[in-house]
């Protein structure tokens, strides 16, 4: 098949090539079907878009009711000397058009304050909205717009050296996390019928010296494993000194030769080297445990999205044949060990794994059907890929702007803590809370005129009192920051606006395909010294 | 070169000037704010970009943006189609040309005055009168071979008189570097301080898949590749006599693909698929835009500041990651009181007295702090320049493997001889001291 416009989709697969390797090719589906908005294309709006548009977002509308001026071309890439005076929204959409012809480009030449006045459903119909360049009330107006309907709404502000993004999303679930350094899940512990069947048909006494040197170290720790709890009252080894003790009894097991001395026994080693993180009890972990406990999981409506049905039949799961732990994942890490061997001991995974999936699957069928739905309207294949993530589960749950902006919500005590650290970047944060109120009372930025640079600095350290004071804090910024921020006087930089262009656009991609974790929720970046911070706000 | 009157336009720089023209309390102690900055950097500023890849089309964007002009772009490669996701400079018309050519033109166009003049070469082409003409360096590379040759050439333009470091021979190195959703940037004063060799640790090794694995116990798809790669290809010349493998031929993919299947049925072994298939055999690193737009406009803010001094640099090393929420980490990389590109310490090298020559180049290819992938090993032996081993050259590889299994002394090396190591990783030879342990 191939597409109305743009490449064929056989190009695709290698033009994508590079990102498919990270999100697979239903990652890129969700994104080619998204369509997000972004309101003001100046640098940083236009980055971020760049950034989508590369990797085949499938459409965006850029909402702007400015011209191109001088200043916006010369820092703004997708915006030429011969677009001054144009819509910049047009000029905008049509050089980042250019980029990706798989891309669809609309504009419309309107502030965000006239179409929250007079055509607000014109929000509705995003997968997600990106603001700049907005004022504090036209902010909280649109967040509570988007909050209503449900639509998430990602804030970004690039300010001299200083870059804010904030993330605001009623209720994001994530299968896929694709976490860095993933566990084993091998059941060691709790060791399976299939694996103690597998094991007990291979005997280290009587194999020859090839396969001795070739059996799965796996098999060693559960055969050692066992010879320790039949010496220690069935305990496995839980401190570092029965730890040492275990490590040297599997030593003791390595073949020597005849004059006594050990061979060289690979697989020994790794089973050495894998004996700790092995003997890490099976667990649910934290983050997928509030996700059982969450009002959510536990009382599920015909409104329940899949994931919360897929985590109430995990959590089914895990109280009845899961006996506390959650369905096994059902892969090993490669070891040293012959191909015969290696691939049974994978099956043996794969089949309780299996297993547990079948399980799982009967609680899906069974509450869907209690839910009024068919029994199959979940596909067979998100419920394996639900059990294969079950330990990886994440649930982001973002405040609203108008319960942070909102004085008797905000996370005062948080602040007033972050604060107490001169240095941390929470400062950062209320210094454009600042920015924000010295706005809205001149009319202009902080910085904005030479000749006024100085008298704004006691204007900006005002406005920062009263921000700090009406949260009932006496806490204070270092003074300097003031005055760097006089300095910038809202000055976009192409690079600080390029940087958290990448960043913004990576966290819309998160949204978009449910893969990855979405930051939680404010993050600020500090291009002076390299440092940034998360914050829940 | 036209001056910068007749390209501006009103407001075209007000964004920069506020920095470059307004002292601040975090600009270096010497600053002070200046518009002559700003034609410094319009006019006398030159910058060289290695690399006009995924970081390397970000980067120019960015220099073009932020008031440099006068820039220089080297790289090797062509246009391919599965650089379209994030290399923006190009576009479908452009696969097949050269990828410095088409970025120069680019950024050219878009950006009015500025000069970025293309290099469709390798760095190893270039000599250090080349490299001496800039006054920064900005690494978008993918190899750490590239970036250790670079990191020494930057090395060898640096003056010692008495042992004193001269500051104006200091040409400031800014490296950044991708992985999917991680990488880092870093800025490097060669000299003063950590280099690329001071923290060789950083880099993961490369995984290679023992042989005997690959031949006779295979586990994973990725082993049973290899294997066609390694094994059958030169057996059964598929596409004839000296065809060698190219990862970029999709019919060649399809017959390792398939081959690998064979072999992997064959053992029971699951999950060999076409796109797995050209990963192993091109060793392609997963590259997404948006990284690639973060690392390089770090990169571009330090070329910032460095240029005018209006902030203070990185100090001097920072990661990022963005797979779960967003994560930085800055940190001061130490520069390595004995490392053997950067400290003018020369290197001892101890070895037992029955050491054979395989042991020296083993230990030059393994130590940690060496890595080195293919030394070639030359000494004046009784008055004579005598190469002991090279393997870069086959003819020479033939001739001195012989003397592998050598004992040193056998070789007529003695305590204290001065050993000659020429390497991939580096663009001068390396002195040792040979020194037998008593
Ligand atoms: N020694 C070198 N001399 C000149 N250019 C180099 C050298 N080593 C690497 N490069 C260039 O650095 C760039 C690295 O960028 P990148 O890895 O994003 O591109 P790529 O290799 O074409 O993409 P991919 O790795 O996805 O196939 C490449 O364009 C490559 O040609
Ligand atoms: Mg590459
Ligand atoms: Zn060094």
């Amino acid at each position: 098949m191939s597409t109305q416009r743009g490449s064929p989709v056989v190009d695709k697969e290698k033009k994508y090539d590079r990102q498919l390797r990270l999100w697979g090719d239903h990652g890129q589906a969700a994104l080619e079907g998204s369509a997000v908005c972004l309101i003001n294309a100046g640098a940083l709006g236009t980055e971020i878009l760049k950034n989508l548009c590369l990797p085949g977002v499938g459409a965006f509308t850029i909402v702007d009711g400015k011209k191109v001026t001088g200043e916006d071309v010369g820092n703004n890439f997708f915006l030429e000397k011969s677009s001054l005076g144009m819509s910049r929204g047009q000029a905008a959409m049509e050089l980042l058009t250019e980029m990706n012809s798989d891309v669809k480009g609309d504009f419309i030449e309107e502030s965000a304050d006239q179409i929250l006045e007079t055509n607000p459903q014109f929000f509705k119909t995003f997968s997600i909205v990106i603001a700049t360049e907005l004022q504090e009330r036209t902010l909280l107006d649109l967040d509570k717009l988007l909050w209503e309907n449900n639509i998430p709404l990602l804030v970004c502000r690039s300010y001299g050296m200083l870059v804010y993004m904030r993330l605001v999303i009623q209720e994001h679930t994530v299968i896929e996390s694709h976490p860095d350094n993933a566990f084993e899940d091998l059941r060691l512990d709790r060791p399976f019928p299939g694996l103690i069947k597998f094991a007990n048909s291979l005997d280290l006494d009587h194999m020859s010296k090839q396969e001795h040197m070739h059996t799965p170290y796996l098999i060693l720790l559960y055969k050692f494993l066992e010879k320790w709890k039949s010496e220690h009252q069935s305990q496995i080894p839980k401190n570092y000194k029965e730890k040492t003790a275990f490590k040297n009894l599997l030593r003791s097991g390595v073949l020597k030769n005849e004059e006594g001395v050990p061979l060289l026994e690979e697989n020994f080693d790794e089973a050495v080297a894998a004996t700790n993180s092995a003997l890490v009890p099976t667990s649910i972990p934290s983050s997928v445990q509030e996700i059982f406990n969450d009002s959510c999981c536990t009382n599920l409506t015909s409104q329940s999205s899949n994931f919360w049905i897929l985590a109430h039949a995990v959590k089914q799961f895990t109280e009845n044949e899961g006996a506390g732990a959650l369905p096994l994942r059902g892969s090993i890490p490669d070891m040293t060990a012959d191909s015969e061997r290696y691939i049974r001991l994978q099956n043996v995974y794969l089949d309780q794994a299996q297993q547990d999936y079948a399980s799982v699957l009967g609680y899906v069928q069974q509450t869907l059907t209690s839910l009024g739905k068919p029994s199959d309207s979940i596909p067979e294949q998100d419920v394996k890929m639900f059990c294969r993530n079950a330990s990886f589960l994440k649930l982001v749950r973002c405040r609203s702007l108008s319960d942070e902006y909102c004085s008797d919500k905000a996370k005062v005590s948080d602040i007033g803590m972050h604060l107490e650290n001169p240095d941390s970047e929470m400062a950062v944060y209320v210094l454009l809370r600042a920015i924000d109120r010295f706005h809205s009372q001149y009319n202009r930025f902080p910085g904005d005129y030479d000749n006024e640079r100085e008298a704004d600095v006691h204007k900006l350290t005002s406005c920062v009192s009263n921000v700090i004071h009406e949260w009932g804090l006496h806490s204070t910024v270092k003074e300097e920051l003031v005055q760097e921020m006089c300095r910038y006087g809202a000055a976009e930089l192409h690079s600080v606006a390029a940087f958290l262009g990448g960043c913004a656009a990576q966290e819309v991609i998160k949204v978009i395909t449910k893969q990855f974790v979405p930051v939680n929720n404010t993050f600020i970046y500090n291009a002076v010294t390299g440092a940034s911070a998360t914050f829940q706000l | 070169m036209e001056d910068s009157g007749s390209t501006d336009w009103p407001g075209r720089w007000k964004h920069i000037r506020r920095l470059l023209e307004r002292s601040g309390p975090f600009a270096h102690p010497d600053f002070e704010g200046s518009p002559e900055i700003l034609e410094f950097m319009l006019n006398n500023c030159k910058v060289l970009v290695i690399g006009a890849g995924g970081l390397g089309c970000e980067i120019l964007k960015g220099l073009a943006l932020s008031g440099f002009r006068n820039i220089d772009v080297i790289d090797m490669d062509t246009v391919d189609l599965s650089n379209l996701n994030r290399q923006f400079l190009f576009r479908m018309k452009d696969i097949s040309r050269d990828k410095a050519t088409v970025a120069a033109e680019f950024v050219n166009n878009r950006v009015p005055g500025c000069n970025v003049i293309p290099h469709f070469k390798k760095i190893q082409d270039y000599d250090p009168s080349f490299y001496r003409q800039f006054h920064i360096i900005i690494c978008g590379l993918d190899s750490v071979i590239a970036r250790r040759w670079m990191n020494g050439m930057v090395l060898s333009l640096l003056n010692y008189e008495d042992g004193v470091l001269d500051p104006s021979s200091i040409i400031p190195m800014i490296d950044g570097g991708t992985e999917g959703f991680k990488g880092n940037a870093r800025v490097i004063l060669p000299g003063m301080t950590a280099c690329i060799d001071c923290t060789l640790d950083l880099f993961p090794p490369q995984v290679n898949f023992p042989m005997c694995t690959i031949a006779h116990t295979p586990r994973l798809p990725e082993h049973c590749i290899e294997y066609v790669k390694v094994f059958l290809w030169p057996q059964e010349k598929p596409f004839g006599e000296n065809v060698g493998i190219d990862g970029d031929d999709p019919r060649h993919i399809q017959w390792i693909f398939e081959k690998a299947q064979d072999r992997a049925d064959q053992f029971n072994i699951k999950g060999v698929t076409y796109r797995l298939t050209q990963g192993v055999v091109k060793r392609i690193i997963p590259a997404v835009a948006s990284t690639n737009a973060v690392i390089s406009a770090q990169c571009v803010t330090e070329a910032f500041k460095l240029a005018s001094s209006c902030c203070n640099p990185l100090n001097n090393y920072m990661v990022f990651n963005d797979t779960d929420g967003l994560y930085t980490y800055t940190y001061e990389a130490e520069k390595k009181e004995d490392c053997p590109a950067c400290s003018q310490v020369p290197q001892a090298l101890s070895f037992k007295k029955d050491a054979v020559l395989q042991d020296l180049v083993d230990h030059l290819k393994n130590s940690a702090s060496l890595q080195m992938r293919e030394p070639g090993i030359t000494a004046t032996v009784n008055g004579k320049n005598k190469t002991l081993y090279m393997q870069s050259v086959e003819a020479i590889r033939k001739r001195t493997k012989e003397n592998l299994p050598k004992r040193l002394s056998e070789l007529g090396l003695t305590d204290g001889q001065e050993l000659v190591v020429a390497d991939v990783t580096t663009p001068n030879a390396v002195i040792f001291k040979l020194k037998y342990e008593v």
